[in-house]
């Protein structure tokens, strides 16, 4: 018992001096890098998202240092894993701010994570940029959050749109995944959206990360016969729920959003991909050139194909790097100001301008998935307020 | 008595429904199977047994890629990678027992158990740590058809395997335990340990022996997942390994009939609440509360599962 209490006791002093140091207020200035800390899931059920956003921002980071750095200082980038757990990445993001006293954080790309984390950095007044966080609570945090990815509500309308126009749809089921912020968010959007355009959902189903099959849900639809299902989920999920649509015979197209932009979906789906479609950051195969420079670029060092968390975490990296240069350092507050005021910055996923609910206004591009070349194709593309 | 089309459709529905519920159904009987083998004879829980299922998996996923069976399906590099997975897991079973169990098995029961939940971290982590989190693709070992069976009833290559060797596999099974002289032994030890020690029934072997042939039968259950949802990961065996114990009492623990019966059972329930739960309120989610509020169900009305028969505890 006595050496229970002496444990509790170091317990309570261990505890209280990390409350403490969150309550400092973190101003460094001085040194001659300015850090980010990046949270990602490295190890977890979406670790492609981690990996390609680790790649991507450091890809970005070399960039900047071979011509120089910003305002005289080179970027450095810590990284924690984050294991794609939401608790871990509390904390995990306080380890970054109290212990590597990093001056912003990025990351992170699944909306749940960020969401958990979020507070962390709003607390210490820290900036953190999300890549890839399309859900819109994230932002709501509070004035430190932001984002340059869109958000769900304009990416379920894409999807809507794409399927009451394009394919002429008329009826369809959702299937999402029921512990996801961001595929409940998808969900609802676009449901509403595609009831607006005179659609009608005829059937809403869910999963869990760890079911074994998906046939019990996709049977349930079947019989309903929709001519488009909506599938807002992740890529270790949704491979394997068009391969067991097609199984049963569920020819009709298959939609989707970017969580779907992994290359591991291309041997969980395998043929059952044809006829899919999803909302993605940008397009691999734009011809512009700022688009295949850093494919190019990208491939040399990685030797694979960017995939959208690879692109994102680029253009937020780069981003960061223009807002530092205009607040000419990395005072937490300065820093602030200058992502909010970011306008018409010109990067590799289109043009992004952050709004006042601190999150970007850009564009979205519809992809069809190819099964033989494990390729995304261009389909259309679609601006904001159109 | 002749079906309207809505009808018909509706009666395909269910059929398929059934279908899909017995194909995980048979995979919980495979693993439930080795839950109830170590409980019959030294009455332990083997919490790691679920995880012996993903071990299975991954051995699997090992053997196709370097023998070259992901690239060229056929029906000898299936046979030999199931064959290869289920030795392989024999030995990790066995070794299991001999480094963790067994040093331990002088201790209360208590001891062995905690001991097996330890076990269970181990093996997760531990191949967390080699292979990462990271969701990994198994190679389709047998293309991949889908038979109609009538209206729109459909089954696939992948659940015709599930059927089959999950079947053939009981067969055999029940084959050692009542026709062979190990199975003999095997019912011998379960039925009072220090009598058949007495008989000069080698014990330690009979133990060996049955974690062999459970965690075999484990790791086919993960080569035949892999083959229906290609995706494995090191956390795979937990709530599958958990709704297979569940199967286990169900069906009452210790009874290898009745674990095969809890399997499908769950697996059915668990089907149908995704498929009709909606119309009740419940949502497809629910698939896993389903088999735990079973569990809970059988233990307050029929504590000794179905086919179980109440044992009176030596005092």
């Amino acid at each position: 018992m006595k050496k229970f209490c002496v444990s509790l006791l170091l317990l309570s002093i261990f505890l209280s001096s990390c409350v403490q140091k969150n309550g400092t207020a973190i101003n460094n200035n001085n040194g001659n890098t300015i850090k980010i800390g990046l949270f990602a899931d490295l190890t977890g059920q979406t670790s492609a998202f981690g990996q390609s956003s680790k790649n991507g921002a450091q890809l970005a980071v070399d960039e900047i240092n071979a011509t120089g750095g910003v305002v005289g200082k080179k970027l450095e980038i810590v990284i924690e894993d984050d294991q794609g757990r939401p608790e871990q990445a509390k904390t995990v993001v306080s380890k970054l701010i109290n212990q590597d006293k990093v001056q912003v954080i990025l990351g992170e790309a699944a909306s749940t994570n960020s969401l958990a984390a979020a507070p962390v950095a709003q607390e210490a007044k820290i900036p953190m940029v999300t890549h890839a966080s399309t859900n819109e609570q994230v932002t709501q945090v509070g004035n430190y959050i932001f984002r340059i990815c869109f958000i769900d509500s304009f990416q379920g309308s894409v999807m809507a749109k794409f399927a009451a126009n394009n394919l002429k749809a008329k009826t369809a089921a959702i299937i999402g995944d029921v512990n996801s912020t961001y595929s409940k968010g998808l969900t609802e959007v676009f449901e509403k959206e595609f009831t607006n355009l005179g659609g009608k959902i005829v059937s809403k189903q869910s999963y869990t990360q760890n079911d074994p099959d998906f046939k019990g849900q996709l049977t349930t639809v079947r019989a309903l016969n929709p001519d488009v299902i909506y599938i807002p989920g992740y890529y270790g999920q949704v491979g394997i729920i068009a391969k067991q649509a097609r199984e049963l015979g569920m020819t009709m197209p298959l939609l989707g959003g970017d969580g779907w932009d992994a290359p591991e979906i291309w041997k969980l789906g395998g043929e059952g991909l044809k006829n899919t479609f999803i909302s993605n950051h940008y397009a691999a195969d734009n011809p512009a050139p700022e688009v295949q420079n850093f494919v190019k670029s990208y491939k040399e060092k990685y030797g694979v194909q960017p995939d959208s968390m690879a692109v994102l975490a680029y253009d937020a990296v780069k981003l960061l790097a223009d807002a530092v240069k205009r607040a000419g350092g990395a005072n937490s507050e300065k820093l602030r100001d200058a992502i909010a005021q970011t306008k018409d910055f010109a990067a590799v996923t289109g043009k992004i301008s952050i709004n006042e609910k601190r999150d970007a206004v850009k564009l979205a591009v519809v992809l069809e998935l190819d099964p033989s070349k494990s390729a995304y194709l261009y389909k259309e593309t679609i601006y904001p307020n159109q | 008595m002749t079906l309207d089309s809505g009808q018909q459709e509706k009666m395909d529905t269910f059929i398929q429904q059934i279908i899909n519920g017995l194909t995980i159904g048979s995979i919980y009987a495979l693993i439930a199977l080795g839950y109830t083998m170590v409980y019959g004879i030294l009455r332990l829980i083997n919490f790691a047994h679920g995880d012996i299922y993903m071990v299975g998996a991954y051995a699997g996923f090992m053997l196709a890629t370097a023998l070259g069976f992901a690239v060229n399906p056929s029906v000898f590099g299936f046979i030999v990678t199931l064959l290869g997975s289920m030795t392989i897991a024999a030995a990790i079973g066995m070794a299991i027992e001999r480094f963790a169990y067994r040093p331990v098995r002088k201790y209360s029961k208590m001891t062995t158990l905690i001991t097996a939940i330890g076990m269970s971290l181990l093996i997760e982590y531990l191949f967390v740590f080699i292979f990462s989190g990271t969701p990994r693709s198994f190679p389709q070992l047998l293309p991949n058809e889908n038979y109609t069976l009538f209206g729109n009833a459909t089954i696939s290559t992948s659940q015709i395997l599930i059927f089959v060797v999950s079947l053939l596999l009981m067969i055999f099974l029940q084959w050692i335990v009542y026709q062979t002289k190990i199975g003999k032994a095997m019912r011998a030890v379960s039925y009072n340990i220090n009598s058949a020690k007495l008989m000069g029934i080698n014990t330690d072997f009979v133990i060996a022996f049955t974690f062999a042939l459970g965690s075999a039968l484990a790791a086919a259950g993960g080569v035949l997942t892999a083959q229906y949802n290609p995706k494995i990961e090191p956390l795979m065996g937990i709530i599958t390994g958990l709704k297979a114990f569940v199967a286990a009492v169900l069906g009452g623990i210790g009874n290898i009939p009745g674990a095969v019966l809890g399997g499908l059972l769950i697996g059915a329930a668990e089907t149908l609440v995704v498929g009709y739960g909606s119309y009740i309120g419940v949502p497809s989610t629910y698939r896993d509360a389903v088999a735990f509020a079973i569990l809970i169900l059988v233990l307050l009305i029929r504590p000794a599962g179905l086919l179980g028969t109440n044992i009176q505890e030596k005092v």
